[in-house]
């Protein structure tokens, strides 16, 4: 018998929500790094065009753009897979860590013996599972021990951190190397990239992904069971969903999918093993996740903003001194703030244009 | 008291208008409520009934209109202002503590100082000159933990006159109460009214309009569409009023043609983490072709019943059989081996249970259902399959509005419900479980839902209904089972009982 908790004006409309509130808190937060840009004694509107030239203004700064929007979209992805089950993964590091692992172990192991054209699925298979074992473990605390799954993925980061350390400096470096670097994958562990940059096959990986995670949750009983469970646990459990399975998947598929990131960095990059390859990308998924809305398509537009400002943001840092690589951080860091926690700030404001336009 | 000046209107309402978005739900409502006088608002779910008074409390703020109390013209910004009025609200829910005392619950919020006890020694002062006032009897150190509902109730009422209200609104007080606590709460109103205060009675129970006030007002979509002084109307006519047609409160239905056993329970027993006996030892016996109907105040093991029966929860002990298929503690059953066997199940509370608040229609309208043909195929769902069968359920089941597409939170509770009972009747299930079939419906979806669970049991369904509405029960049972503190206490035929026996043995005084 409660009247129904609305705000003054109705809903927005489906396009409003979904395209224009997300450009209106990018706008929003591009309005304030002006005002710091401009505290600091740089013209914010050539800073603005350097930024944006620097992230598509030539060829070789889009290659570089969707190579990093590759990481973005694997990680966005993954969290957004967990968000729709209910789950906060917030371990996407970690996972895009031992996929890494995985992926170069597999490599090593066998590309002295298999073509490319087999290499490559069982590298990319051995990514995925190596992510999904590491998001498995949590996932399995939670479900069975009733562990926080936020404080147990992001444990885990650290524990993944470590492991890799451990490895890469005493049992996978290579013999004579001065370096924390294994040998260098041969050309059959290697990805077909574009000539001269890091953009390669996984921009392919990570479009095919996004299809999948979408026809997966819209167009499968297990992803409509999976979303049940991430809106409503009660009705889950009524409808005949095994919540512990269905936690145990929904993490698996979303620590495979961070897994990736090992697949691009390792052997779309660097051809061999090496540490923090992964660096960010994992933490950086939540908020690519949470500005597209957790939907894949969401996910990759969002995951081509953060790749724009990430290689944009490095050549404005190059062309002006006074512009550091922190300073880079600070803007990435506003509009996570802006679409992230203040994601819903300008909503009253379009609904009350809307309700002000509507008779 | 009846004593009125034209002038002096406890509270009087002018052209209160307010919108929600594109939802009009209350439209320039004008009322006058005698001081010292019991006034019931009645009215369907969604008339606008509660909207009206949380506009009166301050918890909402009219888009236009005034407000006038005691004949002064005030400002409602918030219930602090309505308290400050002597205006109180006691909600449908309660806001008490367990754990504290009745005393310390009191307080709470006015404590009166930074030191606890002072303000206590005040409130305790006070406790006993309200009960001597007021005949309000209530033990201050006594855990609210351990009062009854009816107790609980209580506290709520003191707690508002604690705060020096002389205005009462109680929001559908009786949801909670067995019809003796329901009759001695309507004893303590009189007590009140005869003190002089001024009692808002919002209910949509017309027999309790009936039994408690002196006047009511009507209200349908957002108006007052009539004003009667209690003792010169009836039950038939405040119910046409509310839904504005001729409505059939009683129900046809032929003689019960019981079949086979479907579903028998045998010393079933659950026990929760804290060793508290949920269930106690209950046997049922439900066959095919009838309607067993479960009485009893909420919270006496009935939704823990539905639980274990629909496979949510596996007994502590004790058999279930249903379809001839045995669970027990070594065969722990799940919902969805359940359904495989041919029972369905409405649950209780639809929006934690039965639906996805956020999923479409069409999607809530397969929830359960979606593993297999012909949902799924290929492994792959079968939209333009889920949006048919959603929009088959909603014309068969008269649901509006008719789009699939919309999200299920955008439908009224009636329709919500006819959706879910759609959804788990159209399976056409050998065994249909039914809790609160009509909770927070409004009276014409009542008589469909009603009508089309007769014609289910006709059609050979073995049907149980939970309900702690006992006209419900009385009219759709053809045996009624009555629960208290996790037993069947007793048996009952419709025909031979009456709400007073039933009430007595929902009260655990009466083992039959």
């Amino acid at each position: 018998m409660k009247a129904p908790g609305r705000s003054l004006a109705g809903p927005l409309p489906g396009w409003a929500e979904v395209v224009l509130l997300p450009l209106v808190n990018i706008a929003l937060a591009f309005i304030v790094v002006g005002v710091i840009v401009a505290i600091i004694g740089v013209d914010p509107f050539h800073a603005l065009r350097l930024l944006v030239t620097g992230a598509l203004g030539s060829w070789e700064s889009i290659g570089y753009t969707l190579y990093y929007a590759t990481n973005f979209t694997f990680t966005g992805l993954a969290v957004a897979v967990a968000f729709h089950a209910g789950l906060f993964n917030i371990g996407g590091e970690g996972q895009a860590y031992l996929g890494g692992l995985g992926c170069g172990l597999a490599i090593l192991a066998l590309d002295r013996w298999l073509p490319a054209w087999l290499m490559i699925p069982i590298a990319i298979a051995a990514a995925a599972l190596f992510g999904a074992a590491w998001a498995a473990v949590p996932a399995w605390l939670q479900a069975w021990r009733g562990s926080h799954i936020v404080i147990t993925t992001i444990m885990f980061n650290f524990v993944a951190s470590a492991l890799m350390v451990y490895l890469m400096v005493n049992v996978l470096i290579a013999p004579g190397s001065m370096t924390p670097q294994s040998r260098g994958f041969l050309p059959s562990g290697q990805l077909p990239a574009i000539a001269g940059l890091p953009l390669n096959l996984s921009l392919v990986l990570a479009l095919a992904c996004c299809a999948a995670v979408w026809v997966f949750l819209w167009h499968t009983p297990w992803g409509y069971a999976l979303r049940t469970m991430g809106h409503n646990p009660e009705a889950a459990v009524y409808a005949g969903t095994n919540l512990r399975r269905m936690t145990m998947v929904a993490m698996c598929f979303s620590g495979a999918l961070a897994g990736f990131v090992g697949v691009n960095e390792l052997m779309g990059v660097h051809h061999r093993i090496v540490l923090d390859f992964q660096a960010g990308y994992g933490f950086a998924g939540i908020a690519v996740a949470l500005m597209g809305r957790n939907h894949p398509l969401g996910v990759l537009l969002a995951a081509l903003l953060f790749g724009a400002l990430q290689q944009g943001g490095a050549e404005l840092a190059f062309e002006i001194p006074s512009i550091t690589r922190e300073m880079v951080v600070v803007i990435q860091g506003l509009i996570i703030l802006f679409s992230g926690a203040l994601a819903h700030l300008p909503r009253p404001w379009l609904q009350l244009l809307f309700a002000r336009r509507a008779p | 008291m009846q004593a009125l000046t034209p002038a002096a209107a406890a509270i009087e309402l002018r052209g209160i208008d307010k919108s929600f978005g594109v939802v009009h739900a209350v439209r320039g409502v004008s009322l006058r409520i005698e001081p010292g006088t019991i006034t019931g608002i009645v009215g369907e779910n969604g008339a606008g009934k509660s909207t009206l008074m949380s506009i009166l409390y301050g918890l909402y703020r009219a888009n236009s209109g005034e407000i006038w109390v005691g004949g002064r013209l005030v400002e409602m910004a918030s219930p602090r202002d309505a308290i400050a009025h002597g205006i109180g609200m006691v909600h449908q829910h309660f806001m008490l503590i367990d754990t504290f005392t009745v005393l310390e619950n009191l307080v709470l919020g006015a404590e009166g100082g930074a030191l606890l006890a002072g303000g206590l020694a005040v409130a305790r002062a006070e406790l006993a000159r309200l009960a001597r006032d007021y005949g309000l009897s209530v033990d201050p150190d006594a855990r609210v933990a351990d009062l009854s509902v009816g107790e609980q109730q209580r506290v709520e009422i003191l707690k508002v006159l604690f705060r020096g209200a002389r205005i009462l609104i109680l929001d559908e007080p009786s949801a909670v109460l067995t019809p003796q606590e329901t009759d001695r709460l309507f004893d303590i109103l009189r007590t009140l009214k005869d003190r002089g205060v001024t009692v808002i009675l919002i209910t949509h129970k017309l027999r309790e309009i009936m039994a408690a006030t002196d006047r009511v007002y009507v209200m349908r979509q957002g108006q007052i569409v009539a004003e009667r002084r209690t003792r010169d109307t009836g039950s038939e006519e405040l119910a046409e009023l509310m839904v504005g047609r001729k409505v059939r409160l009683d129900l046809d239905k032929v003689p019960v043609r019981q079949g086979e056993i479907l579903l028998r329970t045998e010393h079933l027993s659950l026990i929760d983490d804290r060793g508290v006996r949920l269930l106690d030892d209950v046997g049922i016996e439900l066959r095919a072709g009838e309607i067993v109907g479960i009485a009893g105040v909420t919270g006496n093991g009935q939704s823990e019943l539905l639980q274990v029966l629909s496979g949510i929860r596996a007994p502590s002990g004790g058999r279930l059989t249903v379809c001839g298929h045995t669970i027990d503690t070594g065969h722990p059953g799940d919902p969805a081996q359940m359904r495989e066997l041919g029972l369905a199940h409405v649950p209780e509370d639809r929006l934690r249970q039965g639906m996805v608040a956020a999923f479409q229609a069409s999607e809530t309208s397969i929830l359960g259902y979606q593993n297999g043909p012909p949902f799924t195929r290929n492994y792959l769902l079968d939209g333009p399959a889920v949006g048919a069968h959603c929009a088959e359920l909603m014309e068969r089941f008269d649901v509006r509005p008719r789009s699939p597409g919309l999200r299920s939170s955008h439908f009224s509770g009636g329709n919500q419900q006819k959706l879910v009972l759609a959804r788990e009747i159209a399976r056409r299930p050998r065994v249909l479980l039914v809790g609160q079939p009509t909770r927070g419906v409004d009276i014409g979806a009542i008589e469909f839902i009603h009508r089309e669970l007769v014609k289910a049991r006709d059609a050979g369904c073995a049907v149980l209904v939970v309900s702690v509405e006992l006209d419900e029960i009385l009219s759709l049972a053809d045996r009624i089972l009555v629960m208290f503190a996790g037993r069947i206490v007793g048996e009952v035929e419709p025909g031979r009982a009456d709400e007073r026996t039933l009430g007595l043995m929902m009260a655990g005084a009466e083992t039959a």
